[in-house]
Order: C-alpha cells, then structure tokens, then sequence
C-alpha cells in the first residue's frame, strides 16, 4: 500500500478513535470526566463517544475534579479501565490527593495485592490569553512521583498507539496532551495497535546537536531543525514520548555522537524536566567536551496578553534563535 | 426483628474478635515492638460488626485509618493483620502498609488509607464499576466524623446521588476528629442531614447497640442492592482508646483530651460489655459460653502474634518491589 493511499486522521480524532476502539473492544474500559460531551472542552477527542456507548460508559460529570478523579481510580481499583479527563491540566491540581497519595501509592502500599489501570488524562492549553490558570505544563509534578508513569505524544500515530498501550497498561498513566496539536494531520492506521510506553524515538538524525523534547514542542523542535539545516546545523530530533519510565540510553547515545544537547521543554526549568535530563547526563555519562542547554519557559506564571505570550512560550522561531546561538562555530557565516 | 440464636452468637463473636484484637496490641504498641501508627478500633465494634453482616465477601468495603474492624468484620485473615501491624513480608500489603493499609481484595475489602475523607471518592468509584457491570455489589465507605470536613466528601455525595449508585456512606462519628470535639469542627447539626441537600436517603442511629447497627444496615443494604441509589448513616459511638495508640497521649496512661468523666459515661454503653448483658439476659449465651468464646478468640489472637512475630521483615534489597505492576 502506497503512503499516500493511507487514511488520515488528525490528532483528537487519533484520540477519538483509540477511546472507540478501547470502548468497543473492552467492556471494562469506560471514559468520564468534565467536558466529555462538549468540543469547547476537548475537541474532537469524545466525539459520539456517549452516543455510541451510553451514559453509564461515558460520563460527562459535574465540576467535581476531586470526586471525579476518585471515582476513576475507585472504579480501576474495582477491576475496570478508568480515563478521567481534565480538560485543562490546572483543573486536575484540585485532584492530586487521588492521583498522588492513592493512584501512586496504591499497588506499592498495598504491597502488589491491588493495582489500579486509571489513564488520567491533562490537557495542556496554553495561549490564547487564558492566563495563568488554563495553561499550566505540570508534567515534572507528575513524574517527579513514584508510581505513575508520565507520557506526551506528539503524534496523530503515537498518540493513537500510546493511548491504547496506556488504557491497557495495569498502572495509573498521566497522559500530558497539548491542545495545539488538536489538528496536526498524518496517516494513521485504522486496526489498533500499541506503541510501548517508555520508548523515545528519533524523529530526525543528525550530528551536530541533540535536540530533545515532547508533546507540540517535538514538532516545534523539528520544525525548527528544518531551519536550523539551512544554517549549516544537522540537530537530530529525539522525541522523548514518555517521561518517565524514561528512555535514557537514546539520548545518551546521541549525546555521545554529537557531543552537544539542547533539552526543550514547555514547562519552567527550576527542579524540571530539563533538569532531570542534565542530572542524568551527569551522572551516568561523562560531560567532557560535551555542551549542554536547557530551553524552558521563563520561570513566571503565564500572562493574559499576548505580547507576554509572545515572550513566555517556546516556539519553532525560538529554538531556532537558541540553537543558532548555542552553537555558533556551526553557523555558515552570512 | 427476630434474631436466631446463630445469628446472635456470630454478632457477638465478631465484636469480641475485634475488641481482644486492638487490646491486645495495647502492650506492644507500649513496649515498642509495634511501632507503626495504630488507631484502635475499641468501643465502635458494634459498627464494623452490624454493617458488614448483611454484606457478601463480594461487596466492597473501604476504610480509613481506623479500620481494624471494618477488615476483620468482612472477613480479613487475623494473622494477615497482625503480622501487617508489625510490618512483616506475611502481612496483608507483605509489610508495605502498615496498620493503615489494610487490604484484602478476595474479601471486598479493597483498601484503607489515612488521608482523611482519601476513600470515599475511590469507593463512589467501585460503586460506579459495579453500576457498569451490573454485578449488584453493594459499596461500603467507612470514614469518621473528621472526614465531614472535606470537600471531597460533598462532591463525592454529588456524584452518587447523581448516578444513583450502590453505595452506603457510613459515618462514624465518634465525636472526636484526633484531637479536637466534634462540637469544635462543625456547627452543631446532625452529620446525617448533610446528606439531605442532594436527596440521599439517610439514617442516624445509636452504633454501640449491634442490634440497631445490623437494622439499619438492612434498610440500607436493601435499598442499595435494589438499585435506589446510595444511603448514608451516621451512627453515634466513641472511640474507648486514644486517635493513635492506646491513649491520646500515646506514652500516657491518662487523658489530657478528653474529660474522664465522658469516658466513663461511654465505658457504660461499651458495645460489647452491652450486648453480652443482653445475650444472658435472653438466655441466647451463658457466662460460661462467653468465656469460653473470650478463650477461643484470644487463643487465635495470641497466635497471630506469634506467627506475626516470627515473621521476617521484608527484604532491604526488595525495595523497588511494588512501584509498578
């Protein structure tokens, strides 16, 4: 079958269709959560989904982050496959008591005899001037916890694959979706499939500079490696997928080939991601000869006007400007 | 109602085996050899007891940190327990858990934690499977007068009223959240009515009397499994010993908290110095028969602490065991 022959979908339909299959497939899959029935809230992601499996299924529930969070683990705990949705991620900050002190705990402190299969699913939406509270990456909260496992796909495929291997993975998955990629576009298959958690991949090769990041930034960061080539610089793009479990060894052995590393991340830089990344280069690989910088948002809370947008978020025209400037023996001089 | 004379016996059996339980571990929670935190059970037997009665091993129970009783009531292993008290590998959550993390997923009992007001969104949860399903599973949430305080509470009443799920909120206001009297966190109003605002049918009764706790339980257990929807009770009862350890002052052999006098005023409704009065009264048991009944359980408790004991930690080298399935 040729490529072009291939059937496309956007990212939230990857997103619809993953839930569909799941539902279909799997009679203890059910989905619930603020919004579920409202394209305002999560785009095309839950599109039909009540209709074709029913209220008991599907919930769209009362503002009740807390509860509603509670009950999906709860219902997990009791043998079903949970998704709560939240449809911007600072809504699921009223719900950390059941993510953190019961979803990620639970099958440790129960010694193995409970395990809760629970997708909490944050959705990132920032810009727009929706200021502070409707905009918030809080992924390093998240894997910074024991037990959870944190994944971004940045995909219309992966995050197609991802889902379904996180709706069935038998432990609590924080799934990081960033709104800006509602409409990205690119062949998808129609059967299911699973694309493992905890594996990165390499969108781009290159020898010059590692760039890593996840979720819109990796498409950003690949958009800008595209520009970044005309300059004279081959970045090779790693998009993490997950957070944690993290895939170390591909960005330890790209690090080792290029010798120089940009960590992208959309959330602030203070006890991240980012820094993670640079802790572990440190100290499980050597540093000599090698360069390393983090791109991160400025350490403020996000304004509401668009001219502090423009200076907060991480964008392809950014990486570019930081890249070029990190590596400036590489550029072709004008 | 009319009680058999089995039935009778098997209320009154419960009550002891969780009473001479949390006594027994008085002497080594002094003595230091228990060292997690452990929130005795003493004087609420009768509501552990009376609930989970009419429940099957298939119903589901969440508890909180004073959850002694709800594990054993629905039919938690003894040794399990006590050897999960002392932190063992033979424990039920193998020495992970402690006290305040009782488990035992074959009996219902799917989990206890001491985030107050931590479960009940989780057991609205279990309630929500089992709507799903169609299993008719009844749904227990056991949480106490503190937890009244907690939003998560109301969103979670919300919730199940909403969706008319199977389950029962069971109060038991022991008129102490730690340290403080119930009068000083809450206006005073019956924590029943609190239920009332999102039409959940709801019961207040007396939980040192079994006999109530077991009537009440059946209305609600019918209710529920018939599909109306959720119920909540309060039952008023006092906790005998300290919130953590014996006391309330856990190296103290006195209370600073709580005036004696209330203590002895509740030492004469003791739920199950009470029920045995009534039992010879009615012939049901004699004093011989109850003794005999005190020797059996305390012989099996004394086991449980032996084989608990004798039990080995877990491995320092199993440490990352657990983190994920």
């Amino acid at each position: 079958m040729s490529l072009n022959k291939e059937r496309k979908l956007n990212f939230a339909l990857a997103i619809n269709e993953a839930l569909t299959q799941m539902l279909e497939s799997d009679p203890s899959v059910m989905l619930i959560g603020q919004g579920v029935m409202s394209p305002w809230y999560v785009g095309n992601t839950c599109k039909d989904l009540l209709e074709k499996f029913g209220e008991a299924r599907v919930l769209d529930t009362p503002v009740s982050e807390n509860a509603t969070t509670g009950a999906a683990v709860g219902a997990a705990i009791a043998g079903m496959k949970t998704i709560v949705v939240h449809p911007r991620t600072d809504f699921a900050v009223y719900a950390l008591d059941p993510i953190i002190n019961e979803a990620a705990n639970w099958h440790y402190m129960s010694g193995g005899a409970s395990n809760v299969p629970v997708v909490f699913w944050l959705i990132v939406n920032g810009g727009g001037e929706q200021a502070a509270q409707h905009s918030q990456a809080l992924h390093t909260i998240f894997a910074h916890v024991p037990g959870l496992k944190v994944i971004a796909p940045s995909t219309p495929y992966d995050v197609k694959g991802m889902l379904i291997a996180a709706i069935n993975d038998p432990n609590p998955v924080v799934f990081i979706d960033n709104r800006s990629l509602y409409g990205f576009e690119e062949s998808v298959p129609e059967k299911m499939y699973e694309i493992p958690l905890g594996k990165g991949i390499i969108r781009r090769k290159g020898k010059d500079i590692t760039l890593v990041s996840f979720s819109h930034l990796a498409q950003e960061t690949l958009k800008a490696a595209e520009t970044l080539a005309l300059e004279g610089i081959d970045a090779e793009v790693i998009d993490i997928r997950t957070l944690k479990p993290l895939d170390e060894k591909i960005i330890f052995d790209s690090v080792e080939k290029t010798q120089r590393i940009a960590i992208i991340d959309s959330a602030w830089k203070f006890c991240g991601f980012s820094a993670e990344v640079v802790a572990l280069l440190a100290e499980k690989t050597s540093l000599e000869g090698k360069s390393i910088t983090r791109i991160n948002i400025p350490d403020a809370p996000a304004a509401a006007s668009n001219s502090l947008e423009q200076a907060y978020y991480i964008n392809a025209e950014k990486i570019v400007s930081r890249v070029k400037n990190f590596c400036s023996d590489k550029v072709i001089a004008n | 109602m009319k009680y058999s004379s089995t039935l009778l016996e098997q209320l009154y059996h419960m009550m002891v085996k969780i009473r001479y339980t949390e006594e027994s571990l008085v002497e080594p929670i002094m003595n230091g050899t228990v060292r997690c935190p452990v929130h005795l059970y003493t004087g609420q037997e009768a509501v552990a007891t009376g609930m989970c009665t009419h429940l099957t091993r298939e119903d589901y129970v969440f508890g909180n940190h004073r959850s002694h009783g709800h594990y054993l009531a629905k039919g938690g292993d003894l040794k399990k327990m006590i050897a999960e008290i002392y932190c063992r590998e033979t424990g039920c959550a193998k020495g992970r858990g402690g006290s305040m993390h009782l488990i035992s997923p074959e009996n219902g009992v799917m989990g206890i934690v001491p985030i107050v007001a931590g479960t009940i969104s989780l057991a609205v949860g279990a309630a929500m499977a089992s709507k799903v399903r169609k299993d008719k599973r009844v749904t227990l949430s056991f949480f106490g007068d503190g937890a009244t305080g907690e939003g998560v509470l109301y969103e979670s009443l919300n919730f199940a009223s909403l969706y008319k799920l199977p389950i029962i909120f069971v109060c038991e206001n022991n008129l102490y959240s730690t340290h403080m009297t119930v009068k000083k966190i809450r206006p005073p109003q019956k924590i029943a009515k609190i239920a009332s605002p999102f039409g959940i049918k709801s019961f207040s009764s007396d939980g040192n009397d079994v006999l109530k706790v077991y009537e009440v339980s059946k209305k609600a257990v019918d209710y529920c499994r018939s599909g109306k929807g959720p119920v909540f009770i309060e039952f008023f009862t006092y906790r005998l010993r300290g919130h953590v350890g014996p006391d309330d002052n856990i190296q103290g052999s006195h209370t600073e908290i709580r005036p004696l006098s209330e203590v002895e005023k509740w030492k004469k409704r003791d739920p199950v110095l009470r029920f045995a009065k009534y039992l010879i009264s009615k012939k049901v048991l004699s004093q011989n028969k109850i003794n005999q009944i005190i020797q059996e359980v305390n012989n099996e408790i004394n086991q449980a602490h032996t084989f608990a004991q004798n039990s080995a930690r877990p491995l320092a080298n199993e440490v990352l065991e657990y983190v994920f399935k």
